[in-house]
């Protein structure tokens, strides 16, 4: 099904041999689908770009996001100036906060924090779901007791508690690895282990279909361990509804990182993230609505940019729908 | 059905007693310690008498039980007692938070009101909106109507709460001047003037939880009415020659509504838990904020409470929202 022998975008008629056609493999026909879905398009460019902005960014820009400049203080955004803004200046664009601060450096390292953080606890999540529903949905006798354990975990109140271990465990962990690197690993670890059971479902219930299938029985039949039957034929065919879940999870950590931060329960005070950034401008947001809008936007933008990519990406690794 | 919500009620015992030990041992292998706030100066065998006032002296598992008798036998006695002028409870030590010094169920009972009001408001309005939406979207497929409205849940699934309830503070409250950005609980509604008051106050939350409500059951709306419209029994009821109505809004709908109610029903927990983001945003003095403020304060039996009946909410409309599947969908059998 995957491996076209003819270019179909040759004319028919044309008289000239074909040139070697190129290995086309089934991520080909996969790229081809999600590009013609105009959303998803958008938002992987929108990601890319932002990614590319807040990782490029500091080396370019070159001001330091924690450097106090008290004489450049409550600098308006260069656009202002449009409507004759006095206060504004090129050297910062998005203007600086109450202690001078360039807004656009902390928007780029508040970015890298939030973009790490989000892709970082989505990728726990996924291998924790992924193991957990490969597990259960393949040895029945494990079975049983891991989806009670993921019934478990779904009743628990997970705002609730991921801030509680937010609050307990921070002067530990502080003290272990360093204020950032140690809030760092809590906001991880919290994230992943409280999001992983819609993937530990979706995998389980295929693998449960897969491993009746003849391919599954054929390779146990020539004695192939557990171990590559799971690795070999199992997790491949489950590849698409894991990538899916785990663009979703993308869009969950980063806003639930942004939640945790917003609420003053994340990082320390000096280190910007997206939801810190907003958090600390809501109280001059009578003066300076601006402040509150530049991470609110790279916020939203990444997670709608992010969900449009699951979207893109659910129809093109649909097979039924691909091709047509 | 009798026989297996029976069953389900069983099983949600021990469920229950699990994730009370967990967020119990949770908060007890914490390091944070309650009297780490206390001056330095005070000697360590007063520390000691005050940690044991506040009933931290015992093991864990004396400490464990006892918690799980005082909110199982000692606060439901309580109840009775108010209601009925029964003396059960006489005597027996209630759930004390740290903090106020005052029963933790009081100030939940304090606090509740505000939630429901204002949460459970703007779940009733976001539930009105989707169902709609959803009927629309999934009747015109694809057209302009259906388009803008993936595109408004999209958003409504992108945007966190605290970013539109600070856009709609700063639009509403700061250029406009229309809408207060602080909700006053205190307020009482009395006359018109007073009612006009409080509903203006109450937009903006509400607006804000209500578009994540809307985001997700439209979608959930419209994929069980495209599910039901293509059906055998649907083109039956066009050839008998029913109305579109008739067809659309008896037929289709009733069938539709099925996987729809249940999805309503489990989410009405974050009703009380969910709202914490935006109860902090607009100052309301809810559940959502009194759990924030315990955190804060390390305020143990506050947090352990709160977060538990946040538990037994969710584990309750589970299994209300599996046996409404049962009720609603006779094809579905239990036993």
């Amino acid at each position: 099904m995957t491996d076209r022998t003819a270019n179909p975008a040759l004319p028919a008629g044309d008289p000239t041999p074909v040139a070697p056609v190129k290995d086309r493999n089934q991520w080909w026909d996969v790229w081809d689908q999600f590009r013609s879905h105009k959303g998803a398009m958008a938002g992987l460019i929108f990601l890319l770009g932002i990614t590319l902005f807040c990782l490029i960014g500091p080396w370019l820009w070159g001001l330091d996001p924690a450097k106090l400049d008290i004489r450049n203080k409550d600098l308006r955004p260069i656009i202002n100036a449009l409507w004759g803004a006095e206060n504004v200046s090129w050297a910062h664009p998005f203007g600086t906060d109450n202690l001078g601060r360039d807004i656009m450096a902390q928007t780029m390292q508040g970015g890298r924090i939030s973009l790490a953080v989000g892709w970082t606890a989505m990728i726990l999540a996924i291998l924790i779901g992924t193991f957990v529903g490969v597990i259960a949905g393949y040895f029945p006798r494990l079975d049983g007791v891991l989806m009670r354990l993921t019934d478990l975990f779904l009743a628990l109140p997970l705002l609730p508690l991921l801030l509680v271990m937010m609050l307990l465990f921070r002067d530990p962990l502080r003290a272990a690895f360093g204020p950032e690197q140690g809030i760092f690993i809590l906001i991880v670890i919290g994230i992943g282990i409280t999001s992983w059971m819609q993937t530990a479902r979706i995998v389980r219930g295929d693998v449960l279909a897969l491993k009746e299938r003849e391919y599954v029985l054929a390779a146990r039949s020539i004695g192939t361990p557990s171990r590559r039957v799971i690795t070999r034929h199992l997790l491949p065919n489950v590849l698409s509804p894991i990538m899916v879940s785990a663009t979703l999870g993308l869009a969950t950590a980063i806003i639930t990182e942004s939640a945790i931060s917003f609420l003053g329960l994340g990082f320390p005070p000096d280190y910007p993230t997206w939801g810190k950034l907003l958090a600390d401008a809501v109280p001059r947001m009578v003066s300076f609505p601006e402040r509150v809008v530049w991470p609110g936007l790279a916020i939203s933008l990444t997670v709608l940019a992010v969900n449009y990519i699951g979207d893109g990406l659910r129809d093109a690794l649909d097979p039924r729908i691909r091709g047509l | 059905m009798l026989t297996y919500t029976f069953r389900r009620l069983l099983i949600s015992i021990p469920t229950l007693l699990l994730i009370a030990f967990v967020i119990f041992m949770l908060l007890e292998l914490a390091p944070g310690d309650p009297m780490a706030s206390m001056p330095l100066t005070i000697p360590a065998e007063v520390k000691q008498q005050m940690r044991e006032a506040l009933g931290l002296g015992e093991p864990w598992w004396v400490r464990f039980p006892l918690w799980l008798k005082q909110f199982f036998i000692v606060e439901p006695a309580y109840w009775i007692d108010s209601a009925f002028g029964t003396s059960l409870a006489e005597g027996q030590q209630r759930i004390i938070s740290f903090q106020s010094r005052s029963p933790v169920f009081d100030t939940i009972a304090q606090r509740l009101p505000q939630t429901l009001w204002v949460v459970g408001m703007s779940y009733v309005v976001g539930v009105l909106i989707a169902l709609p939406v959803g009927i629309i979207s999934a009747y015109r497929q694809y057209s302009v109507f259906d388009q803008a409205g993936t595109f408004v849940s999209m958003i409504g699934f992108s945007v966190p709460p605290f970013f539109s309830g600070v856009l709609l503070i700063v639009i509403f409250s700061v250029s406009l001047g229309w809408l207060p950005s602080i909700y006053d609980t205190t307020h009482q509604v009395r006359d018109w003037n007073s009612f006009v008051f409080q509903l203006k106050q109450m937009v903006m939350p509400v607006m804000v939880l209500a578009l994540q409500t809307t985001a997700q059951i439209s979608r959930y709306m419209r994929a069980a009415m495209l599910d039901n419209l293509g059906q055998d029994y649907v083109r039956t009821a066009r050839a008998k020659g029913l109305s579109e109505s008739v067809v659309v809004l008896r037929h289709v709908l009733r069938n539709s509504m099925i996987p729809v109610i249940t999805v309503i029903a489990l989410g009405i927990p974050s009703i009380f838990g969910g709202a914490i983001i935006t109860e902090q945003i607009f100052k309301v003095n809810g559940l959502g904020q009194l759990l924030i403020i315990a955190l804060q304060g390390n305020d143990i039996p506050m947090v352990m409470t709160l977060t538990f009946l946040f538990a037994v909410l969710i584990v309750l409309f589970n299994l209300i929202a599996d046996v409404l599947y049962g009720v609603f969908d006779p094809r579905i059998r239990y036993d």
